[in-house]
């Protein structure tokens, strides 16, 4: 059997979790090669839409990165993220995907070994999950 | 304007992959990511090379825009947060919309944290191009918005940072508040007595800075204030501050000194660090700016007589019955110089800090070696008051400590050579015992000064102190330390120990920081926008950082980064205007429903939802809307996105990663 190679797609706000790992980076802090950024302005922007499109498509795990409370640059965007994530995992549990897969993390500017740290605890835990349900393309019809 | 597919005006795509020397070719093989993006849909040049940044490199992506006639650049290299503004100015100058660029992250986010797994590496990166590709096929040219700036600076902190930064703005026409939570400025600085390494006088050399800040013309004072809330972006801040009742009216008090005189009730003074006594209607010391008295409520007895003294001078000064009272400035820039607090000695136990009475902090021997202070200048130790023949000075209290602050504070090695100077300078014959890890004289004649002090027969002995004991009968101290130049264990006698405490971000940096919406370090020091390059400004545009704030530094760099952060400010004040990038919501009415429920998200009210022709429909006011995008995340139809992060953008994004690839 190939080697199980976990897919994660992060979404993070531009100015906490992207600049984390942009730190981690910087300071050359090593972490699995697993993961995806795609850079908002703010977690508060990560639609349901894209979470559900991007396990629609098989990947293995999403991760949500925003400020930490009352930290968020634009107020109260990362409320609505924790919001939508706390729903989320409902329905992924309705859908028949593992909750797990679905990580929402505040993670500072700051916070690039940390930034790390939860890539490679995430990576591993989906690693135990095993691939992602969707990836047979059983659901793809959604 | 419909967004989505139509809008893909046949993209001639141009896409660079750079190998910043070896921090990306390093690791990842540059040349075989161009080549898997030769015949990709919609690329019509891919390419590598060495320095995309540097003058020629810059020069191939313009010469190919007009050569390959490009509509979209691809730029794979550092991140977008330090270079898209390079590149987005590259194509603007060949004649692109600078909103036609996207930047591929592949130095912070691939190369540099995965450096020993090269093969995953690559297709991390070729994924990581793709995504940005797929990206770019669906930008749309954004025009830039221009918004006004109110010329007035607030400066947070009224130590000598605060005071500098605020006259070099003042001095440049610039109107500005200075907010100082204290019933005085001057800061740290005007509690000591000397500087290191020239021994000038402290309050000599500050006082008529803080003159200068109360009589300054453009200067508005604002102490015994604090900042609550902050709002609004660069150029148009909105800030409220609570003004603290100091129970005396400024502008009727003129500092004569009959109240205090009458005052029965005597409490430790903060300013002494609690060596002292003051009154409760007090002035913090002789050159306090504003030079006006408070009543300190907590331990006034409410007699009156200093009502009765106030009047018996002609005056009608004090007001018992005053309240906080709430100002709104409006500002375009802001200036954080909140300083420091020191390291709270007790946390450190073998030192016995707070259960000795002789063991003392470093602030606590600049008051009592300084004339204003509680013995007027004379070194007694607190137990009996006699003056002390044997000092030790330990070192490193609280800093370069894993278990409990990593950093190094920077001042304290200086301070302590400066205070054992001055007590040999008191008294030539004191027995003066330095403990230290590493002494660190690194400034202007900061060297020269350490030779001075040994010379003049200061001991140095180099080892971390393991324990403080005291003889209960004398209150004298024994101070146990291995000597590990020696290799032996050292037992000595002293009569009094001096902590060479750290500096700390003061304890209100959290409150701060939420206000203000900027970052912290993990040593809780406030975060610089870049370590190198922008050492002064904060993640947020208009909000500048100086002195102890920032991280522990003496005097000279306090002066030197707080001209620094006032020559920042001074850009977009001067300036007059400032360009906000048009990342904002848009609504497609064609679908809106006008549920509503974009417009009770919005933290800043910048939608409303109007009655139209067509029915309900939400309207963005563009010059409110900060682009967060909360808007477009919760809209059930879809019909608001946000400009340069559209639904359309980010699920190509996230199909480049996954369509096609089990």
């Amino acid at each position: 059997m190939k080697e199980f190679k976990p897919l994660i797609i992060g979404f993070t706000c531009n100015w906490c979790t992207y600049a984390g790992a942009d730190l981690a980076g910087t300071s050359r802090v090593q972490y699995p090669p697993s993961i995806r950024l795609i850079r908002v302005m703010c977690s508060g922007r990560v639609s349901p839409e894209f979470i559900l499109e991007a396990f629609k498509n098989g990947a293995d795990g999403v991760l949500i990165g925003g400020c930490h409370p009352g930290d968020c640059h634009y107020l109260r965007g990362n409320y609505m993220a924790l919001r939508r994530f706390l729903l989320l995992r409902r329905l992924l549990r309705e859908m028949g995907i593992e909750p797990e897969r679905l990580r929402l993390e505040w993670i500072s500017a700051a916070e690039g070994g940390r930034f790390a740290e939860i890539v490679k605890e995430f990576t591993e835990q989906i690693r135990k999950l095993g691939p992602s349900p969707l990836k047979s393309g059983a659901l793809r019809r959604l | 304007m419909a967004q989505g597919t139509n809008h893909e005006d046949s993209p001639r795509i141009g896409v660079y992959i750079c190998h910043c020397g070896l921090n990306i070719a390093g690791v990842i093989d540059c040349e075989k990511v161009a080549e898997a993006f030769k015949d990709y849909p919609g690329v019509v040049v891919s390419k590598d090379y060495r320095y995309m940044c540097s003058d020629p490199g810059q020069e191939l992506i313009k010469e190919d825009i007009r050569k390959y006639n490009l509509n979209r650049v691809v730029v794979a290299a550092c991140s977008p947060r330090m270079h898209e503004p390079t590149f987005r100015k590259c194509i603007a100058e060949a004649g692109l919309n600078p909103y036609l660029f996207e930047m591929a992250n592949i130095r912070e986010m691939c190369s540099w944290c995965h450096t020993h797994q090269r093969e995953a590496a690559n297709e991390k990166a070729i994924d990581m191009v793709r995504m940005a590709v797929e990206k770019a096929r669906r930008l749309q040219p954004l025009e830039t918005i221009e918004v006004p700036v109110t010329p007035k600076a607030m400066v947070i902190g009224g130590g000598v940072a605060g005071i500098q930064a605020a006259l070099d703005l003042a001095d440049m026409g610039f109107k500005v508040y200075m907010v100082e939570k204290s019933p005085t400025i001057g800061g740290k600085m005007a509690l000591l007595d000397k500087t290191f390494p020239t021994l000038d006088c402290s309050i000599c050399i500050l006082g008529p800075k803080m003159v200068d800040v109360a009589r300054h013309p453009n200067i508005e004072l604002l102490s015994y204030s604090e900042v609550t809330s902050v709002d609004g972006f660069i150029g148009n801040f909105k800030v409220k501050v609570l003004k603290k009742p100091r129970y005396v009216k400024e502008e009727e008090c003129n500092a004569c000194g009959a109240c205090t005189e009458v005052c029965p009730v005597e409490v430790p003074n903060e300013w002494d660090m609690g060596l002292g006594v003051r009154k409760a209607i007090y002035r913090p010391f002789p050159q306090a700016v504003p030079s006006v008295f408070l009543i300190d409520k907590d331990s006034c007895i409410e007699c009156e007589s200093c009502v009765e003294a106030c009047r018996e001078q002609g005056r009608d000064a004090i007001d018992f019955n005053m309240k906080p009272e709430e100002v709104e400035l409006d500002v375009g820039a802001i200036i954080v110089a909140t300083g420091f607090d020191l390291y709270d000695p007790t946390k450190a136990r073998e030192y016995g800090y707070g259960r000795y009475p002789n063991v003392i902090t470093n602030l606590e021997f600049e008051r009592l070696v300084n004339a204003a202070g509680p013995t007027g200048g004379v070194v007694l130790r607190p137990s009996d008051g006699r003056p002390p023949r044997r000092v030790a000075f330990i070192q490193c209290v609280g800093s370069r400590n894993v278990s409990a602050r990593e950093y190094c504070s920077r001042i304290c090695c200086m301070a302590t050579l400066k205070h054992a100077h001055q007590l040999k300078e008191k008294s030539p014959s004191t027995e003066v015992v330095v403990f230290y890890m590493d002494l660190r004289s690194f400034g202007k004649g900061y060297e020269e000064f350490y030779r001075r002090v040994q010379e003049e027969g200061v001991r140095f002995i180099r080892g971390r102190v393991s324990k403080v004991l005291e003889n209960p009968d004398t209150h004298n101290l024994v101070v146990r330390c291995e000597d590990t130049l020696s290799g032996e264990i050292v037992e000595m006698e002293f009569d009094m120990v001096v902590l060479a405490a750290g500096l700390t971000p003061p304890s209100d940096a959290e409150h701060l920081q939420k206000a203000l919406k900027i970052s912290r370090s993990p040593d809780g020091f406030f975060l610089e926008a870049h370590p190198k390059l922008r050492p002064v400004e904060t993640h947020v545009p208009g909000i500048y950082l100086c002195g102890t704030a920032q991280g522990p530094k003496d005097i000279p760099d306090t002066v030197a980064q707080a001209s620094a952060a006032a020559a920042q400010a001074s850009i977009p004040l001067s300036a007059g205007k400032v360009v906000v990038e048009p990342i904002t919501a848009q609504v497609n009415e064609e679908l809106c429903g006008g549920c509503r429920i974009c417009e009770s998200i919005c933290a800043y009210g910048a939608i409303a939802v109007v009655e139209t022709e067509r029915g309900a429909k939400a309207r963005v006011h563009e010059a409110i809307c900060q682009g967060c995008g909360a808007c477009s995340g919760a809209c059930p139809s879809g019909a608001i996105t946000m400009k340069h992060f559209t639904d359309t953008q980010i699920l190509a994004q996230i199909r480049a990663l996954t369509v096609g690839r089990w």
